[in-house]
């Protein structure tokens, strides 16, 4: 008895333009919990377009997107949070006056539930949600390796931490979808294999679908389990990593004709 | 054990205010007529300045949004209470200055004060705030202007009214304006303003609204990716230092003798502008509440002695003439203060006064680090 299962993530004939520019088209893509698939293609592809729909930082002008079968037309990008999407960025972007483990705390904000009044009146009600989020910041924290750092300033993190901070404070949004935008950008090759075990610990620990986007060709074919290919804003091809691998189109869209 | 000396930290701040304020205080009761003249109308002063810097920190350090109007908040909370007072008064509610009706009264004031500044921060705040920057900053200016001339035509505060009886000439015999008497007799309500609205402004910066408003200042975009409803904080913030605003207004009521609304309007020449309460805080330092608190006291008494001349008239003949432009040496205490310290005196630290061991410390801290970024400015040029 086949069950049909429904994807954590869907699109559907995702697409926008800006004005006669068609940046991303009919893009498709299914995700299952505990899948990461690999979005890759030449620069300006609309990788990061994609990303940018799929977070509600942009509206599409057609198509939809589907969490767990519910679509999020016409919500903002805080709620596309709350929904369970979230993402980090290709240029980094951390709260840089802010410590480590307050950077990851402000993701909990939207599961805290106290009032003002509890707030100026510290409550218990006060404390234990703060309590609860530090303890969980700092569980976050130690998976990406980083809780000896908590009290310091995220600015003064060398480089390939930030990245992993901004990985934290995603997972602390208690996302169902993590999309990760070349999170190995700029980082020596024992950064990106600390990186690599971590993504693996997230998906192996929440079970999560992960997206990614990224230009280390070795990283993609060796973590993701599917790739899709774009250029010009169009799927090329999309399958497992050795099709990709020897697809002629993709070939021709890296390399040139 | 961290939240112990955190909790150190503000008893000791806490004890050090309370007994400065004694001081000050006895030193008015005993210091004879003179020394009350100048004593009890300067910690009023004093105690609306702090509020106002601190609240306007709020927005401008913690939200990181520049608002030029604020004493426009402030003019109408002054104008709130001030009708409030009067009315009661009229209604026979209470005949002097003193008793449970008038301390009713009172409290009834100050908050329909901050009550209806919040309000109408709320008003301009959710059109307003969904711009950012210069824009935000022009519409903040803006609106500064167009409510004092709003207060100004309305038929039962504005200046006709006032100055025919209605409010302003009949503050001090019968509204909340205290005579100088009074106001030494009322100088801990000014003191209780203070510490409970400093108290509150520091609960709701130590709790998730700070930490909100914190990340949408450093970078809004990763602030709503995780998962922050920006423009939901945004307007929260500036309603409530709207609010504190507002209160601020009840206390300027209650030191004078008489409301024009020329004492709020953006192109008055004395420390109360909605640009000097910009000033204090970005000379207290952006994100620092205690910094607004410094920088509001030092500011005043600045202002106040340059004005009453005690050590100015000490100083060479060319310095006396630059002092007789205060304005002046604001401007360039403001340059000095940019130039060193970008982001205010206290940058974004809180003051404690258990820290102050550590001071020696950190002041040859920064002048080391200063002149290793000079040296290293100096190698980067010879090589280029």
């Amino acid at each position: 008895m086949a069950e049909v299962k429904t994807p954590v993530l869907e699109t559907k004939h995702l697409g926008i333009s800006f004005g006669g520019l068609h940046a991303v088209q009919d893009f498709n893509i299914q995700m299952n919990a505990g899948e990461l698939v690999g979005l890759i293609g030449p620069n300006g592809a609309g990788k990061t377009t994609v990303f940018n729909l799929l977070t509600g930082v942009y509206v599409p002008t057609e198509g939809t997107v589907l969490l767990n079968g519910v679509p999020l037309n016409g919500k903002k990008t805080h709620q596309f949070v709350e929904a369970g999407i979230a993402r980090t960025f290709q240029n980094i972007r951390l709260f840089n006056d802010m410590t480590v483990i307050e950077n990851v705390k402000v993701a909990c904000t939207k599961d805290m539930h106290y009032s003002l009044l509890d707030a100026t009146f510290r409550t218990p009600k006060f404390w234990k949600a703060e309590k609860e989020v530090t303890d969980r910041a700092m569980e976050l924290l130690e998976i990406c390796g980083l809780a000896d750092k908590a009290d310091i300033l995220s600015s003064s993190l060398p480089y390939g931490q930030q990245r992993k901070l901004e990985i934290a404070r995603a997972l602390a949004t208690n996302m169902k979808v993590l999309l990760l935008d070349e999170p190995a950008a700029g980082m020596n090759p024992t950064e990106t294999a600390e990186l690599l075990s971590c993504i693996n610990t997230i998906r192996d620990r929440f079970g999560v679908a992960i997206l990614l986007i990224e230009h280390d060709m070795s990283l993609v074919m060796n973590v993701c389990e599917r790739i899709q290919v774009i250029d010009y804003g169009l799927t090329i091809a999309s399958g497992l990593p050795e099709e990709i691998a020897n697809n002629p189109r993709v070939i021709a869209a890296y390399l040139g004709e | 054990m961290k939240q112990n000396r955190i909790k150190t930290r503000y008893l000791v701040n806490f004890a050090a205010l309370i007994v400065l304020f004694a001081v000050v205080v006895g030193m008015g009761m005993l210091g004879g007529n003179t020394m009350k003249l100048k004593i009890a109308p300067s910690v009023w002063q004093c105690s609306y300045l702090i509020i106002m810097a601190a609240s306007l920190n709020l927005v401008l350090g913690f939200l990181g949004q520049l608002s030029l109007g604020h004493c426009g908040f402030m003019a109408v909370g002054a104008y709130a209470a001030a009708l409030i007072s009067l009315a009661f008064q009229r209604a026979g509610f209470y005949t002097e200055k003193a008793g449970a009706a008038f301390f009713l009264v009172l409290l009834i004031s100050i908050a329909a004060a901050g009550v209806s500044a919040a309000l109408l921060g709320l008003l301009v705040g959710i059109p307003a705030l969904r711009l950012k920057g210069d824009y935000l900053a022009i519409i903040t200016l803006g609106f500064g202007m167009i409510i004092v001339n709003v207060i100004n035509n309305l038929p039962f505060c504005g200046q006709q009214g006032l100055s025919q009886g209605s409010a302003s000439s009949a503050l001090y015999a019968s509204g909340l304006g205290f005579s100088n008497d009074e106001k030494m007799q009322y100088l801990w309500v000014a003191g209780l303003a203070v510490i409970l609205c400093m108290t509150c402004m520091f609960m709701f910066v130590r709790s998730k609204y700070g930490r909100a408003i914190r990340a949408i200042r450093d970078n809004e975009i990763a602030a709503s990716a995780s998962g922050i409803n920006v423009s939901y904080y945004k307007v929260l913030t500036f309603t409530i230092s709207a609010f504190f605003a507002g209160i601020t207004g009840a206390l300027y009521a209650c030191c004078n003798a008489a409301l024009a609304t020329s004492s709020f309007s953006f192109t008055n020449g004395s420390i109360l502008n909605s640009v000097f309460i910009v000033v204090m805080v970005v000379v207290g330092g952006m994100g620092s509440l205690t910094g607004s608190v410094i920088a509001a006291v030092v500011l005043f008494l600045l202002n106040y002695t340059i004005k009453n001349g005690a050590w100015v008239s000490a100083l060479p003949a060319f310095l006396q003439n630059v002092f007789t432009y205060p304005m002046l040496v604001y401007s360039i205490a403001l340059i000095i203060v940019i130039m060193f310290r970008p982001r205010g005196i206290m940058g974004s630290r809180e003051f404690a006064l258990c820290d102050i061991p550590q001071w020696p410390g950190r002041i040859k801290a920064y002048f080391t680090s200063r002149a290793a970024g000079k040296a290293a400015r100096k190698e980067g040029k010879s090589h280029g």
